[in-house]
C-alpha cells in the first residue's frame, strides 16, 4: 500500500441552481477554500489541471482565464476532460505528475456552471456526449441510456421501481442535511414514485439535478504532505478504464465494465478487498447507477445491490455508507465539479469532519465516478 | 446523397460509410465486413480496428433479432420535442446489434426483453430517412 501522494486541502462551492456570479469567481470561491484549509498560498502551487466538460462553457479554453484569476501564473495549466468525471482524471494525472516527480504540490480544479444554458439544450449537449453519427440522430440523451441499463437490469434480476426509488429515498435524507447541496428536501417512496416519467423507468427523482458548482483538491508529494498537513489523506489505490461509446459495442446493459475494470485495479493497487471500505462516494447520476455501482464495486454480488438498499447497509450506521452527502441525485451534479466533490466528502469523512453524515471512525474510503454513460471509469481508494 | 439525410437530425454530413443511407434508400440495412479478416461491423465503419484494413464490403444484416433492452423515452433533447413520446431500443442480431427507434405503435406493456423484432426503413416527410423495429408477428397471423 503506497503512500506517495496525499490530499492535504478540499474546497467546495454550495452547489446551486444558478451561481449568483461569473465562472471564474465561482471556481475562485473553491479555490480559496482549498487553498486555506492546505494552508498554502498560489505561489506553492506547480500546476493547475483545469477539469470541465467544455461543451457547457462559454468561456473557450478556461485554463489560461482560470490561471490568471486564481493567481497561478506562470505556472503550467492546462484542461483535462472525461465528461462526468473530469476532475478524477484530474486526480490520476495530478498523481502521475508528482509520482514523476515533475511538481511537489498541484491543483485539481474541477467546475460547471450549468445555468448558462438551459435544460433541452444541455440534454442535447449531453446526448452528443454519445455517439452523434449513429445514436444521437435518434434522439438520444443520457436518461434514456442509463434507463435502457435500468431496463435490462429489471429484465435479468427482477430489480423494481420501489428499489430504485429508496436510492432516491436515501439521497434525499441525506441531501436534507448538507448545506452545500443543491436539493435540500426529504422525499418519499411515494413522492418518487409519482414523479413525472422522463425515460421509462426512470422519473424525475430518479435523475440527478443540473447544478452549479465548483471543486478543488491540493495534491502534495509525501514530504510536502508531511511538512505541511496535520491530517494527510493518501492515494492508496487508483484505478481507470473505458468502455465503447456505442451501446452496440456492449457485452450486456445490467452493469459498467468499465467500472468493474477500474475497481479491480483500484482495490489490487491498494491491497484491500471491498468488504474493508468504511464509506464510498458513487457516481448516482440516476438510481440505477448507484445500483449498478454496488455490484460494480463488489459490495454486492451481481443482481444483490437490492439487498444492501432494501435492508439499509448503505445509509449511515449500515456495513457500507454510501453517498452519505445525498450523492449526485441531491448534492447536485455540476460535470466537472463532481468528481473532486465526492473526493473531498471522502477527504473530511476520513478526518473525521463530516458533521451529521460522518461515519465513526472511518478509515478507508472509495470515489466512484462515471464519463458519460460507462465511457470512463475512475476509481480512487483513499485513506488516512 | 449524403450522411445528413440519416435520421430525425444527423450531425455528420461526411463518411465514408455514407452508402449507408443510399442502401437503406433501396431497403437495405447493412453492416459493414474486414474483406481481411472479416469482422462484421455495426456501426457499418470504413476501417477495421483488429487488422487495420480499409477494405470492407456491405453485408445485410440478418431478417431479425431480438430486444436487448429499451426505454420509452417522455422528455426529449433539443431538436427532437416534436417525436415524444418514443421508444429506443437495442436489438440484438447474434454477429452486431443495432441502435434505434422502436416503433411507437407498439405499447410499452407489451414490450418485452428477448422480444423478435425486425427494422424496417422510414422515410420521413421533410425527406430525412431512418430505421425502425417492429414486432415480428406471430406464426398464423
Ligand atoms: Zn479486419
Amino acid at each position: 500500500m503506497s503512500r506517495d501522494v496525499a490530499i492535504i486541502g478540499v474546497g467546495q462551492t454550495k452547489f446551486t441552481r444558478n451561481y449568483q456570479g461569473s465562472l471564474r469567481e465561482m471556481v475562485f470561491e473553491a479555490f480559496a477554500e482549498a487553498l486555506r484549509d492546505a494552508g498554502i498560498t498560489a505561489r506553492e502551487i506547480g500546476a493547475s489541471l483545469i477539469c470541465s466538460a467544455p461543451e457547457y462553457d462559454k468561456q473557450r479554453s478556461p485554463a489560461g482565464l482560470l490561471a490568471e484569476y486564481l493567481g497561478l501564473n506562470p505556472q503550467p495549466t492546462f484542461v483535462l476532460e472525461s465528461i462526468c468525471s473530469s476532475s478524477t482524471t484530474g486526480v490520476r494525472v495530478g498523481y502521475s505528475l508528482i509520482k514523476a516527480g515533475l511538481h511537489d504540490v498541484v491543483a485539481v480544479i474541477g467546475f460547471q456552471k450549468m445555468s448558462e444554458i438551459s435544460s433541452a439544450e444541455s440534454q442535447e449537449r449531453m446526448g452528443r456526449g454519445a455517439d452523434i453519427m449513429w445514436e444521437a440522430p435518434f434522439g438520444s440523451m443520457m436518461p434514456a441510456y442509463y434507463a435502457m441499463h435500468a431496463q435490462a437490469h429489471f429484465a435479468r434480476y427482477g430489480t423494481t421501481e420501489e428499489d430504485l426509488a429508496l436510492i432516491r429515498v436515501k439521497a434525499s435524507k441525506y441531501g436534507a442535511l448538507n448545506e452545500r447541496a443543491v436539493f435540500r428536501k426529504e422525499l418519499t417512496v411515494e413522492q418518487c414514485l409519482n414523479s413525472a416519467v422522463v425515460s421509462s423507468p426512470l422519473k424525475v427523482y430518479d435523475c440527478c439535478a443540473n447544478a452549479d458548482g465548483a471543486s478543488c483538491l491540493i495534491l502534495a508529494n509525501a514530504d510536502r504532505a508531511k511538512a505541511i498537513s496535520a491530517k494527510p489523506v493518501w492515494i492508496l489505490g487508483l484505478g481507470a478504464a473505458s468502455e465503447t461509446m456505442s451501446l452496440t459495442g456492449r457485452e450486456a446493459l445490467d452493469g459498467l465494465r468499465a467500472a468493474r475494470l477500474a475497481a479491480r485495479e483500484a482495490y489490487q493497487m491498494a491491497g484491500l478487498t471491498p468488504g474493508e471500505i468504511d464509506v464510498a462516494e458513487v457516481h448516482d447520476c440516476f438510481t440505477i447507477a448507484e445500483l449498478m455501482a454496488y455490484e460494480d464495486l463488489g459490495f454486492a454480488e451481481p443482481g444483490k445491490g437490492v439487498e444492501l438498499i432494501r435492508n439499509g447497509q448503505t445509509s449511515l450506521g449500515g456495513r457500507i455508507p454510501v453517498n452519505v452527502d445525498g450523492g449526485l441525485l441531491s448534492k447536485g451534479h455540476p460535470i466537472g465539479a463532481t468528481g473532486g466533490s465526492q473526493v473531498r466528502t471522502i477527504v473530511l469523512q476520513l478526518r473525521g469532519e463530516a458533521g451529521p453524515m460522518q461515519v465513526p471512525g472511518a478509515e478507508i474510503g472509495l470515489v466512484h465516478n462515471i464519463g458519460g454513460v460507462g465511457i470512463y471509469s475512475n476509481v480512487i481508494i483513499l485513506g488516512r | 446523397m449524403g450522411f445528413e439525410k440519416f435520421g430525425r437530425k444527423s450531425y455528420t454530413a461526411q463518411t465514408k460509410v455514407a452508402e449507408f443511407v443510399d442502401r437503406l434508400a433501396q431497403g437495405e440495412i447493412c453492416a459493414t465486413r474486414c474483406r481481411s479478416c472479416g469482422r462484421i461491423y455495426f456501426p457499418p465503419r470504413a476501417d477495421c480496428s483488429f487488422c487495420l484494413g480499409d477494405a470492407m464490403e456491405w453485408v445485410k444484416i440478418p431478417e431479425t433479432g431480438k430486444l436487448a433492452s429499451f426505454t420509452r423515452v417522455y422528455y426529449a433533447p433539443a431538436g427532437f420535442e416534436a417525436d415524444v413520446p418514443y421508444t429506443l431500443a437495442l436489438v440484438n442480431f447474434g454477429d452486431v446489434k443495432v441502435f434505434g427507434r422502436l416503433s411507437s405503435a407498439v405499447e410499452e406493456s407489451t414490450i418485452k426483453i428477448g422480444m423478435d423484432l425486425k427494422p424496417i426503413v422510414l422515410e420521413m416527410p421533410d425527406g430525412q430517412i431512418t430505421y425502425e423495429f417492429i414486432p415480428v408477428e406471430e406464426c398464423g397471423r
